[in-house]
């Protein structure tokens, strides 16, 4: 009898002791070592994809806290999902990683402004940040939206400001974006597939 | 991919060439060796460097950056001279027996109709010739010169195994065990698949190295089975979904088009995209277009399009040209552009030419950043010494920086290289202030939109009558958005065969496209994502892992579009008849008693069509066959021919010698400025290649801490020949120039590049990783597209990063 580390796991939360799988003779040696099986076992998981290349890893994500309202979430351990029928379980180098992505201290917190000519950020509200881009988006389709082109056929787009969607965002998000960019008429647009 | 990863397992040989799958996609990788340990198959690999996919091959051969072409031309000239081909896949599969018009010719390296001062073919003769029943005349027997097939035979038998070594200095007897390896695949029992990425796709010819390499598979009957087709490695996680979904200049969601400016009737422009068959018999799925693009129309703009105006035909704004990513900042360069929005994207990285991007970033009034990290791109405007030698003061952009959640902490579906649509759940919260791109998006539209309704302004009427139909407005939900794009009916929708019933009532979730129209009654926002999710549920969450046929065809796990179908044009795995080619690797059949197709995967056909109805299984085309000859198509020819890179190393195009304007693309467009900042070989001697470590990932993982315990520091590789001769050491820091500018990285001496005798002269590679910057945890380091030449794919305009001219100084 085989029994899989995640599957020993699930065993022992269900409050089985450790000495009595050994006694039944399938318990791993390598897996009773693991000193952090109960931590995990508390956890919540959640079923991710690798963000990273386009091999699309099925990754499950542990977090403290069981997603209670007053609770915060804390992701603190990312592996690989043995359900997964193309990664089975496996992470390389990068998605093994991904725990120091989310946790990065890189990570953007607040939005931030730096004006012309400026050395540094300013920290500013959403509510201000969005104000002024739509602002200044509005001023400038304002004054360069060409209705017509020379010829007087009607063309409706707006080529001054452009704008570059992402790469790992979801569909979701690249769906809302192409819908929102188009009705403003832009032309100068395009995602990483580009290049 | 044509196919998807878990399939790479039924192969029999397995080319990896234009990419590196070991390291950049190292878990799709595993079922390369899954193919070799269990089903005995054979990796052969084709790079410049000998990299830790070529480490595991049966074969390796190396080969000159930039003139993949040349390689796979040989094989084409080797598949066709020793009758090494599926003879009864292309005799019914492709368009081998079509005639082409007399006009087209190719001559000293350009195909008729070239403009040598516009750069630009005429392409009308590069077409069928039509006859008097308006289909394509063809000759069965292949006897007409002007078939497709002796036309195809004529134009590579000049890439000679003897020319492949000139061109590509891979020596020819280890061409000759590559062809044989390949050739091997011929027949009906065996098949190859083809894995590349970016080391085909950023090249000047890049389109066309992957048309060569679809010509072969199709020579050797590999597209459309298990364990074959051609097969793109994506790069990003979801670059494959944000494609399908239509973020490029030209596109609409699904592959639909833009119109161009010339187009005004609105009748004429969906019917140049719903082409009518050009061969009897043949379904042209393409003609379905009308029902695909007024889906979407009703789905962005709702009551606002109507019959009367289009379908809202106005609010589309009108090409005048691509506004691909290096025509605008060209345009930015010059001052033409006042705003840029970059969401999740890197570009001051990751385009070519550092200095000019960086300058034309000076130039915006505004620039945008929607980021979870703190990119070079944010902070292009901070003096960061001779990583990024600006003046603060000297920049007037106003640059606003916005947080955005990371995968982690949203809900949503991305697509896989192999087209699954795979759904993922959000598990904590953001960092700080941070919003979803979806929140962030409403927040800014919503404000415009109460600008215009407030103030008026240039045409509001497309921005004012945007459908928003999200329970909250400034945040709409994934699942939300998904069933948008999925489609619905806003009316009844009728069974065709029996009016009585009511297949879907108005407000339900659509099952498919097959139940688009083009009359109003539904709305879809991307035709191919249609069946993601249906009244049945979510689909793309769907975790069954289950395998009944062994070939890794897990149809309940997740949802591959279009139809849920895993593997394209798999109508071609079994013969005219509707039987597999191959009876341990059967994909479809024709099941005769119950009158329509069978198979372990979801046919790419029409379910119902006999064998003997002659249907062809290229049904997207409307030839109903596969086509080697590509018609007016592509920018540079119907038929792939080898040109040099921009910045070639040996000065001169060995297959045209004496025709200067044929050395490189003669159709690929470069701007003014940027040929003169093209590097001469007697300058900058070596042939520079960048590429991915496996242990990074792009300009993200210099911000995670692990990644840069691991790798921390930047460097190039250069062979052990080339270092001897400079009187370089492993572990010095190195100088490497192009004629756009410099970076310095230590230099590590290799036995993993070795030099080339090309064209009678030996070329030396340079290695050029591509993860380093100015912001991030690992040690900073320079920009290496500092490096690249601004010049892209004569039709996609992807830059070319894998093939330019370098020097090498020790620092």
């Amino acid at each position: 009898m085989q029994v899989s580390r995640r599957g020993f796991f699930k065993v022992c939360a269900a409050g089985m002791s450790g000495s009595s799988l050994v006694a039944m003779g399938f318990a791993p040696t390598a897996a009773l070592a693991e000193v952090r099986t109960f931590k995990l076992a508390r956890t919540t998981e959640t079923r991710n994809t690798c963000p990273y290349c386009s091999v699309g890893c099925g990754i499950i994500m542990y977090s403290l806290g069981d997603k209670a309202k007053n609770v915060q979430a804390e992701i603190m351990h990312i592996e690989g999902d043995p359900d997964h029928p193309v990664n089975r379980g496996t992470l390389c180098p990068k998605g093994a990683g991904l725990l120091d992505f989310v946790h990065s201290k890189n990570r953007l917190k607040h939005p931030e402004v730096r004006e012309p000519g400026s050395k540094e950020w300013k920290r500013i509200t959403w509510d201000e940040a969005f104000t002024r881009i739509a602002r200044l988006m509005k001023e400038d389709r304002d004054a360069n939206f060409v209705a017509q082109n020379a010829d007087g056929v009607t063309v409706n787009r707006w080529l001054t400001t452009g704008f570059l969607a992402a790469s790992a965002s979801s569909n979701e998000s690249g769906y809302i974006t192409h819908k929102v960019v188009r009705s403003l008429g832009m032309l100068a647009f395009d995602n990483q597939a580009r290049v | 991919m044509t196919n998807h990863w878990s399939d790479i397992k039924n192969a029999d040989v397995i080319l990896i060439m234009g990419g590196n799958a070991a390291e950049a996609h190292p878990c799709g990788f595993k079922w390369v060796t899954e193919a070799k340990a269990k089903n005995r198959a054979r990796l052969v690999v084709v790079d410049p460097r000998f990299t830790r996919s070529a480490a595991l091959a049966d074969l390796y051969a190396p080969i000159r950056t930039g003139t993949d072409i040349a390689f796979l031309g040989g094989l084409i000239n080797y598949l066709i001279a020793g009758g090494k081909v599926h003879m009864d896949y292309i005799r019914s599969y492709t368009d081998m027996s079509f005639l082409v018009k007399d006009e087209f010719a190719f001559k000293d390296g350009f195909f008729s109709g070239y403009d040598a001062e516009k750069r630009r073919y005429d392409k009308a003769g590069w077409e069928y010739q039509l006859g008097e029943d308006g289909y394509v005349r063809t000759d069965p027997t292949l006897q007409d010169p002007r078939c497709v097939w002796n036309l195809m035979k004529a134009h590579y038998s000049r890439y000679t195994p003897e020319m492949v070594e000139k061109v590509c200095g891979t020596p020819k007897d280890k061409f000759l065990q590559v062809a044989e390896m390949l050739a091997s695949t011929h027949t009906s029992d065996r098949v190859m698949t083809i894995l590349y990425a970016l080391g085909w796709t950023q090249h000047s010819t890049g389109s066309q190295i992957i048309r060569t390499a679809a010509m072969v598979q199709l020579l050797l009957g590999n597209i459309g089975r298990a364990g074959g087709g051609v097969n793109a490695l994506r790069g990003h996680s979801n670059i494959q979904g944000l494609t399908d979904l239509g973020l490029l200049s030209n596109l609409l969601p699904g592959y639909m088009t833009l119109p161009g400016e010339k187009e005004t009737d609105y009748e004429q422009y969906i019917a140049r995209r719903a082409p009518k068959p050009m061969r009897p018999g043949q379904l042209s799925y393409w003609q379905n277009y009308g029902k695909f693009h007024v889906s979407l129309m009703k789905s962005w703009f709702g009551a606002a399009a109507t019959k009367e105006n289009n379908w809202a035909f106005d609010y589309l704004p009108k090409l005048d040209k691509t506004y691909d990513v290096l025509q605008v900042f060209e345009l930015m360069h010059q001052g033409k552009m006042n705003g840029y929005v970059a969401q999740g994207f890197n570009p001051l990285n990751s385009f070519p030419n550092k200095a000019k991007v960086g300058a034309a970033l000076s130039k915006l009034k505004f620039l945008v950043i929607i980021d979870p990290l703190a990119t070079e791109t944010s902070e292009f405007w901070q003096n960061y010494g001779e990583f990024n030698d600006v003046d603060p003061a000297g920049i007037q952009t106003a640059v606003f920086r916005l947080p955005s959640t990371c995968f982690a902490e949203e809900d949503g579906s991305i697509v896989n290289s192999g087209r699954w649509l795979q759904w993922h759940w959000k598990g904590a919260e953001p960092p700080g202030e941070a919003k979803s791109d979806p929140e962030i998006m409403a927040g800014i539209f919503l404000r415009l939109r109460d600008l215009y309704r407030k103030d008026g302004g240039a045409f509001p009427d497309p921005i004012l009558n945007l459908t928003w139909p999200y329970r909250v407005p400034h945040e709409p939900a994934s699942d939300e958005l998904a069933k948008e794009y999925n489609g619905k009916a806003l009316a009844d929708q009728l069974d065709p065969k029996d009016p009585t019933k009511v297949v879907k009532k108005a407000g339900e979730l659509l099952d498919g496209f097959a139940q688009l129209k083009d009359d109003g009654s539904t709305a879809c926002g991307c035709w191919i994502f249609s069946g993601a999710w249906t009244e049945k549920g979510n689909m793309m969450a769907r975790r069954d892992n289950a395998d009944p046929y062994h070939n890794g065809q897990t149809l309940g796990w997740a949802f591959a579009w279009p139809a849920n179908r895993r593997i394209l044009y798999n109508r071609a795995s079994a013969d005219p008849a509707g039987k597999p080619w191959d009876a341990k690797r059967k994909q479809v059949w024709w099941d005769a008693a119950q009158g329509r197709w069978a198979g372990s995967d979801v046919p790419d056909y029409k379910v119902d069509s006999a064998p003997e109805d002659g249907m062809g299984p290229f049904i997207m085309n409307p030839e109903g066959v596969a086509r080697f000859f590509a018609r007016g198509m592509m920018t540079e020819g119907p038929f792939p021919e080898h040109y040099e890179p921009f910045e070639t190393p040996i000065g001169v195009n060995p297959m045209h010698p004496d025709n200067a304007g044929a050395t490189s693309n003669p159709a690929a467009r470069v701007f003014k400025g940027d040929m003169e900042a093209f590097g001469k070989a007697s300058e900058f001697p070596y042939a520079a290649t960048t590429y991915r470590l496996t242990e990074h990932f792009h300009y993200w993982t210099k911000h995670v801490e692990s990644n840069a315990i691991i790798q921390p520091e930047q460097f190039v590789e250069i062979g052990e020949a080339l270092a001897a001769e400079k009187g370089i050491k492993a572990g010095d820091r190195v100088k490497v120039s192009s004629n756009r500018g410099y970076i310095r990285a230590v230099a590590v001496v290799t036995k993993r590049i070795q030099p080339l005798t090309v064209n009678g002269k030996t070329v030396h590679h340079v290695g050029i990783p591509l993860h380093w910057g100015f912001k991030g945890v690992a040690k900073n380091g320079f920009i290496t597209n500092t490096l690249t030449p601004f010049v892209g794919d004569g039709n996609t305009q992807t830059p070319e990063f894998k093939s330019f001219l370098v020097n090498v100084e020790k620092a």
